[in-house]
């Protein structure tokens, strides 16, 4: 083979590992693209919320639902289906949860947010579904979610449904999986 | 076989081996390219019976034949067999045959690479078709794979899945990397870039896209493969993943490969069109533009398969206009093929029969592919038999077409013997025929709502089905005799002659029929 075949044939065998690390590299990729423009319903927290904080901000609905991931025998539903709220105030909404099967469990909350643009408005100082839930038999609690929405929310939006699903993660016991969910809700808070 | 023995004289080369031995060793491009597409042929009848399982159910509504489970792992099958194991490998057995003959090489630049690149092939469709035998069966999540379904609630057999695709992967890369630096290195003097045959040049170009899409495949399923064993949650929601992420990877690779699957079609059909209008192509670097834009817009139309997972507006607009885009350089392609023909001397010889039904059946295809860009209109059709009758009549009459087209217009170049014409017609007029009646309804019943991947349908969807049906055993029954047109042409018939048509041209046809083991072992005198 000549040595300018020789080239050829070196650059394509690279363009290959690097196509293939390309693929992987959508995935961090996403989730920055979701968190600039606040799409998918993902939840990010990228600014201090305290300077959100305003007095006369205007009224808006702000609604509940939970879901339970397919084999999720837990009891899951908010306390209040639907709170109205003011724009640049903190609020508390709770969730009651039960394990209701004999053994204990481990849970993990995952948020949505709809309508999709309403996402990047709502800031959350504290919730359940930045950690995950270990429950005894039988034992049940009162979830916590400390949020705000922003005043910059757009004008058309006057209600905004919040979402949880709530997944078994029992057998993700694998400390990975736990450090790299706590380590991106970490990422959001600041 | 007299031109082997000419051939002799020339160089120390010796004709094929003997035996079984002279497939699994060969390193020569011509028997590799034989190897290749009788493979594909034979996917093309495994994955039409499973084609053939799919109507015989919908013949009727209500549950007939199969169970749903079942049902599933043939649509599954069925379009991995005819996407990996049908079109692509004709595709590249294709270039194995072509592309050196018509640059002027003598063979591929890496031989014992072209070996290993189909060797593996067969096994990868083992795995695959094995899975049908094993506890919990087949791949039953339809052929795009979409997480979770392919991961949390995928049968066993999946990992069998996800390593028979990376072997596809592996064996189309390498086929893709060979064509490459055939085409880059080895054209003999005088055929410059701009004047290589279209064939060649729709190759290069889907040669690229290949190496830089199986790769992202290759991500894809290895991340599907981790998350189902090795406890990561890229697609799973309870470990932070996201199953759209799926299907944005997934479609980042799917786009460019349904190019993949037409571009050499495109340069085919060139080829064809040409020759029986007895004139030169019109507008040959137009041609090649359009392939190279079609080629790069490829890569930025994926989510026009995914318009209703939830994209922000701004996105579905880009992807819409994007798309709408690839009409213009297809158009061109459309308008040349026409403009070669207009007052051009045509006669109609099969595989002219097969190019200009491509010509007209890949448009409705494109025009349909249209309608599904325009984002409302898309969140009616999506998931809809509509969505089903349009990309098989991309599929069919468009890249498959263009294949049978290529057999018959290059078999008495390679087997030295001209094809029964009065078969050879009779086949395209029931091909022609049988694809119609098969796809044509899918739109109506599409546009009415019947939704795809299903055993069972609603009794308003039912005429028009069983209409589908009929046609779908017209077109299957007719590839057999497409096989038995094909094996009676390699035995014997009348001998074809160097130039074999009259309005052919191209070094290929300079070569004696059949074309000797080792043809260019001196580079040609090209102007």
């Amino acid at each position: 083979m000549n040595p300018e075949a020789k080239k050829t044939l070196r650059r394509l065998v690279i363009a290959v590992p690097l196509m293939f690390a390309f693929g992987f590299a959508l995935v961090p990729l996403y989730n920055v693209f979701c968190e600039v423009t606040g799409i998918n319903g993902k939840v990010f927290q990228s600014d201090n919320a305290e300077k959100l904080v305003i007095e006369d901000g205007r009224p808006l609905g702000l609604q509940f639902i939970s879901t339970n991931n397919e084999n999720m025998p837990w009891t899951f539903r908010p306390s209040e289906d639907v709170m109205t709220i003011s724009t640049g105030k903190y609020y508390t909404a709770t969730f009651y949860v039960k394990n209701t099967t004999n053994k204990t469990m481990t849970a993990q909350a995952v948020p949505s947010v709809a309508p999709s643009n309403a996402a990047a408005h709502l800031k959350k100082l504290e919730c359940f579904c930045f950690e995950q839930q270990e429950l005894k038999p039988g034992e049940d609690a009162l979830l916590p979610v400390r949020l705000l929405v922003s005043d910059e929310l757009p004008e058309n939006i006057e209600n905004i449904i919040l979402s949880y699903t709530i997944f078994d993660v029992t057998e993700y016991d694998d400390e990975a999986v736990a450090q790299h969910i706590h380590e991106e809700h970490h990422e959001m808070e600041h | 076989m007299s031109a082997v023995i000419e051939n002799h004289h020339d160089d120390h080369h010796h004709g094929p081996a003997k035996g079984l031995t002279r497939w699994l060793y060969t390193t020569n491009h011509k028997d590799i390219g034989t190897l290749y597409l009788w493979f594909s042929f034979a996917m093309f009848l495994i994955g039409g019976a499973m084609a053939l399982v799919i109507r015989a159910e919908l013949f009727q509504p209500g549950m007939q034949i199969v169970e749903p489970e079942f049902y599933n792992q043939m649509i599954t099958l069925h379009g991995l067999i005819m996407i990996f194991g049908g079109v692509m490998p004709a595709f590249v057995g294709l270039a194995n045959w072509l592309v050196p003959m018509m640059i002027g090489a003598p063979d591929m630049a890496l031989p014992r690479m072209n070996n290993l690149s189909f060797w593996i092939l067969p096994f990868a469709f083992f795995i695959l078709l094995s899975s049908l035998f094993m506890e919990g069966g087949a791949p039953n999540f339809g052929w795009t794979f979409y997480a979770p379904l392919s991961t949390t609630y995928a049968p066993p057999s999946v990992t069998f899945f996800i390593f028979s695709v990376h072997i596809m992967g592996a064996s189309s890369i390498m086929g893709a990397i060979n064509v490459v630096v055939t085409i880059m290195n080895m054209r003999a003097p005088g055929v410059t870039l701009m004047k290589m045959p279209l064939f060649v040049w729709s190759w290069l170009i889907t040669a690229y896209l290949l190496i830089a899409v199986m790769p992202v495949l290759a991500g894809a399923v290895t991340m599907m493969l981790m998350d189902i064993h090795f406890g990561t949650s890229f697609f799973n929601a309870a470990g932070g993943g996201d199953p759209v992420l799926f299907q944005h990877i997934f479609w980042f690779f799917g786009h460019p490969e349904v190019y993949i699957m037409i571009l050499p079609a495109f340069g085919i059909v060139s080829h064809i069109i040409e020759t029986f209008s007895r004139k030169q192509l019109f507008g040959y670097s137009s041609m090649v533009w359009a392939m190279l834009s079609i080629a790069i817009l490829s890569f930025v139309v994926w989510a026009h398969h995914m318009f209703t997972v939830g994209l922000p507006l701004a996105a579905e607009l880009f992807f819409m206009w994007a798309t709408m885009l690839i009409a213009v350089p297809t158009g061109v392609k459309v308008f040349n093929w026409v403009a070669t023909m207009f007052k051009g001397s045509l006669t109609f010889e099969t595989p002219m029969l097969f190019a200009i039904a491509f010509v007209v059946l890949f448009t409705i295809g494109g025009l349909s592919g249209l309608m599904l860009a325009i984002v409302p209109a898309d969140f009616q059709y999506h998931d809809t038999y509509f969505v089903v009758a349009h990309f098989h009549y991309v599929l069919v009459p468009g890249a498959i077409f263009s294949i049978m087209a290529a057999v018959y217009y290059w078999i008495p170049k390679w087997s030295g013997n001209m094809y029964d014409e009065r078969l050879g017609k009779l086949h395209f007029w029931l091909s022609f025929i049988g694809v119609n009646v098969t796809f044509f309804p899918q739109h109506f019943i599409g546009l009415a709502g019947m939704p795809r991947r299903y055993p069972d349908y609603a009794l308003q969807f039912a005429d028009w089905n069983m209409v589908s049906s009929v046609g779908a055993f017209l077109f299957g029954v007719s590839q057999i005799l497409f096989l038995f047109i094909v094996v009676k042409t390699v035995m014997g018939g009348k001998k074809a002659t160097d130039q074999v048509w009259e309005g052919a041209r191209g070094l290929e046809w300079t070569v004696a029929s059949p074309a000797p083991y080792h043809t260019f072992t001196t580079p040609p005198k090209v102007d």
